[in-house]
């Protein structure tokens, strides 16, 4: 059985990909992560003023002159870097990338909050904890066990569920099997309901989001900065919708 | 003993020529010779003089200090970061802004001292304490903002490379780490390259002192007896650490300039950034050491005879040269990256020069630029302290929003148009900026009724060294080379 985890984790290398052609907009993928990760809600004020904790956004930008105005969507959260601007310069070493799912894991416990990885991310992925934000009850009883409340002074992002792909690899090496496509999916693509985030390994060639990191669509955001971006996008124009 | 040096050749002078001579002494301080005793007595009276005004200026900047420094960094430590005004996608604000500002003041005292020292200016000799003191004082002021921004300051010290259980490291990789080694090292060479020069004034102020102050002087002057070894072996060692110093100075201020140049923010990545700061830092220095001469030549006994005319015309002289520098590298910096085409560059550049906050960078150009070169290629503005004092407060102004204009403004107007944002320091911010001004004020109004201001020796030495000679029918002030 540590045979099987030890070379399932040899062949990881989780991606993801995100249809904007059908993606409406509609935010279930930043509530289902928010309940996932144990973000806290920073209300009204601080949200307007940028410091919005969600590790997902959805980005709008708008396309065309006013009033012929359409609208367009891009979920926004943690590219996990191949080659990450936020891991040379932490001085503590906090963000780093793992050996075995190879994303960018984010050391809670080790971050001292100087925000130099935030900085440097050129996606503004990161979210920093500006104060100790309370979760008044009963909705602290949504916390998921598996994964850890922050307190203040630390920076957090997108995981891509590391704690989901850890539960599949288990699942699977206790069923005494490979893992399969679709093994893992985490809480933005759970909830997608047009089905615009896919989540899989990118190492299977017939997994179901190598085939579409292949499509004619695929594009990779800032991809000139050579961070190697493991989340793809594919954006079509017209006749594919969107 | 200096006094009596007077060769005149020849015969009895005119009075035309006496009165020249006279000008001459006047004009400089080296050619204007005083007995040794009565000058050690005048910096002794200096030091020792404290008046009510004095107290007045310690007891309320001691409280500034604790309620501006201290008082609003605690809170901020009790409640979070929060109650700064960063946000994404400016993460970096006002801390960081005066964490540069202060390295860069700190490069006064080092060039001023070190470099001016090494190239025999002489004119150097009664304002280097002055300066290193700055430079000390600087770096402490600057050197908390690496803890005063950090989220969870309680845990600064795994910045720090020490031997722990789990043998976890700092990351070498970064820059952070890199400021940490440099700003250190900094502090401990900028301090002992204060201390080798105030050894003699040391013994100096000893053999003049009762009570307390002799207490202190005899443990700081280590003994010294001013024999011909003693002498020696202190200008070997000041000649080293000048020299030493000097590219511990460059250093300083390049690695600062990497935690910008190393990020992958447009605007920042730019290999003209080391360079550009150092003289940026100089220029703000040599500034601030000029604002400084003229309180203490107004507020402090027998300053007049030390700190004259000809000492702001010609410092005045290198700020106009280093403002020159400048404008060179801004131009290097912004101008040739604006012709490389890169979208987001280019947005950015403009965005500072036409974006919601552009007065800042337009007071960045007036300050740095604009008035420097307007006025202080007129000798007249240059011999006039208290136009000295103004134009090099706004130099200094304009050298704080060439780092805003750097840091925040730039870290606003990213790659991505949605996540664009501005930055609005809150009062927090302001006071703990404002605290580490009072800090480093406090702690120079301190060390000026502690130590000697002026290094009393190095004054003799030049005067000694400094003489009239007639030439044919005129007097020219003539050098011997001392060391």
């Amino acid at each position: 059985m540590t045979e099987l985890l030890a070379k399932t984790a040899q062949d990881e290398k989780w991606g993801m990909v995100i249809d904007l052609d059908i993606c409406s907009g509609c935010q279930a993928c930043v509530t289902a992560c928010s309940m996932e990760n144990n973000i806290p809600f920073v209300g009204e004020d601080e949200m307007a003023y940028g410091r919005g904790m969600q590790w997902m956004r959805i980005r709008r930008y708008w396309e065309g002159e006013y009033p012929e105005v359409t609208p367009n969507h891009q979920p926004m959260l943690c590219q996990q870097c191949g080659s990450a601007p936020c891991e040379p310069v932490c001085p503590v070493f906090a963000t780093l990338h793992s050996e075995v799912e190879k994303i960018n894991l984010q050391v809670y416990n080790r971050c001292i909050g100087t925000r130099y990885c935030a900085n440097n991310c050129p996606y503004h992925a990161r979210t920093f904890n500006w104060f100790d934000y309370e979760i008044p009850a009963p909705m602290n009883s949504y916390f998921n066990p598996d994964v850890t409340v922050r307190r203040r002074g630390v920076m957090e992002k997108c995981t891509f569920c590391v704690q989901r792909i850890v539960k599949g690899r288990q699942q699977a090496s206790a069923d005494g099997r490979e893992m399969e496509d679709g093994d893992v999916t985490p809480a933005c693509a759970q909830a997608c309901p047009t089905d615009a985030i896919t989540f899989g390994n990118l190492t299977d060639p017939e997994s179901r989001v190598s085939k579409m990191v292949r499509s004619d669509r695929a594009y990779k955001e800032l991809e000139n900065l050579g961070t190697e971006p493991r989340v793809t996008y594919l954006k079509g124009g017209k006749s594919y919708g969107g | 003993m200096a006094a009596d040096v007077k060769p005149f050749i020849g015969s009895k002078a005119s009075p035309h020529q006496e009165s020249e001579a006279e000008e001459l002494r006047q004009e400089h301080l080296m050619l204007d010779p005083m007995p040794r005793n009565e000058m050690n007595q005048m910096v002794m009276e200096a030091m020792t003089t404290t008046t009510r005004k004095w107290w007045a200026w310690v007891i309320g900047l001691g409280l500034a200090v604790a309620v501006l420094l201290v008082g609003a960094w605690g809170y901020m430590i009790a409640t979070g970061m929060g109650v700064a005004g960063i946000r994404r996608p400016v993460y970096w604000g006002v801390f960081i802004v005066t964490f540069v500002f202060w390295i860069g003041i700190s490069h006064a005292g080092t060039f001023v001292s070190a470099i001016l020292r090494v190239f025999k200016a002489e004119y150097r000799r009664p304002f280097t304490r002055a300066a290193e003191l700055m430079t000390t004082f600087g770096l402490a002021a600057g050197a908390i903002y690496p803890l005063i921004h950090l989220g969870r300051v309680w845990v600064f010290y795994w910045m720090i490379p020490y031997p722990n259980a789990r043998w976890l490291w700092p990351n070498f990789r970064s820059p952070l780490v890199w400021d940490f080694f440099a700003i250190t090292t900094y502090l401990l060479s900028s301090t002992i390259y204060l201390f080798l020069p105030l050894i003699p004034d040391m013994a100096m102020a000893r053999d003049r002192s009762t009570g307390w102050r002799h207490f202190i002087y005899k443990l700081l002057a280590l003994g010294w007896r001013g024999t011909e070894a003693e002498w020696f072996r202190l200008r070997k060692a000041i000649s080293i650490f000048a020299y030493a110093i000097i590219p511990v100075m460059f250093s300083v201020h390049t690695i600062v300039s990497w935690d910008f140049a190393v990020g992958m923010v447009s605007g920042w990545q730019s290999s003209i950034f080391g360079p550009y700061f150092i003289i940026g830092a100089i220029l703000s220095g040599v500034s601030a050491v000029v604002t400084i001469l003229y309180i203490l030549r107004s507020t402090m006994k027998n300053m007049d005879y030390f700190i004259r005319k000809e000492h702001f015309d010609a410092l005045g002289k290198l700020i106009l040269v280093f403002s020159m520098a400048w404008a060179y590298f801004f131009f290097n910096e912004y101008i040739l990256a604006w012709y490389g085409g890169d979208a987001a560059l280019k947005q950015v550049l403009t965005l500072h020069a036409t974006g919601p906050s552009a007065w800042v960078w337009y007071t960045m150009l007036i300050c740095n630029v604009a008035i420097p070169w307007l006025f202080l290629w007129n000798k007249k503005v240059r011999r006039t302290p208290w136009l000295m004092f103004i134009i090099t407060l706004l130099v200094n102004v304009g050298m704080y929003a060439e780092r805003y204009t750097i840091i925040p403004l730039t870290l606003g107007h990213q790659r991505s148009p949605f996540d664009w944002g501005i930055y609005n320091p809150t009062i927090v911010e302001v006071s703990i900026a404002l605290g580490t001004l009072c800090l480093f004020i406090f702690l120079y109004l301190i060390a000026s009724r502690i130590i000697p201001l002026v290094p009393v020796w190095e004054v003799q030495e030049g005067q000694m060294s400094h003489t009239l000679r007639k030439i044919g029918k005129t007097e020219i002030p003539s050098v011997t080379e001392l060391e």
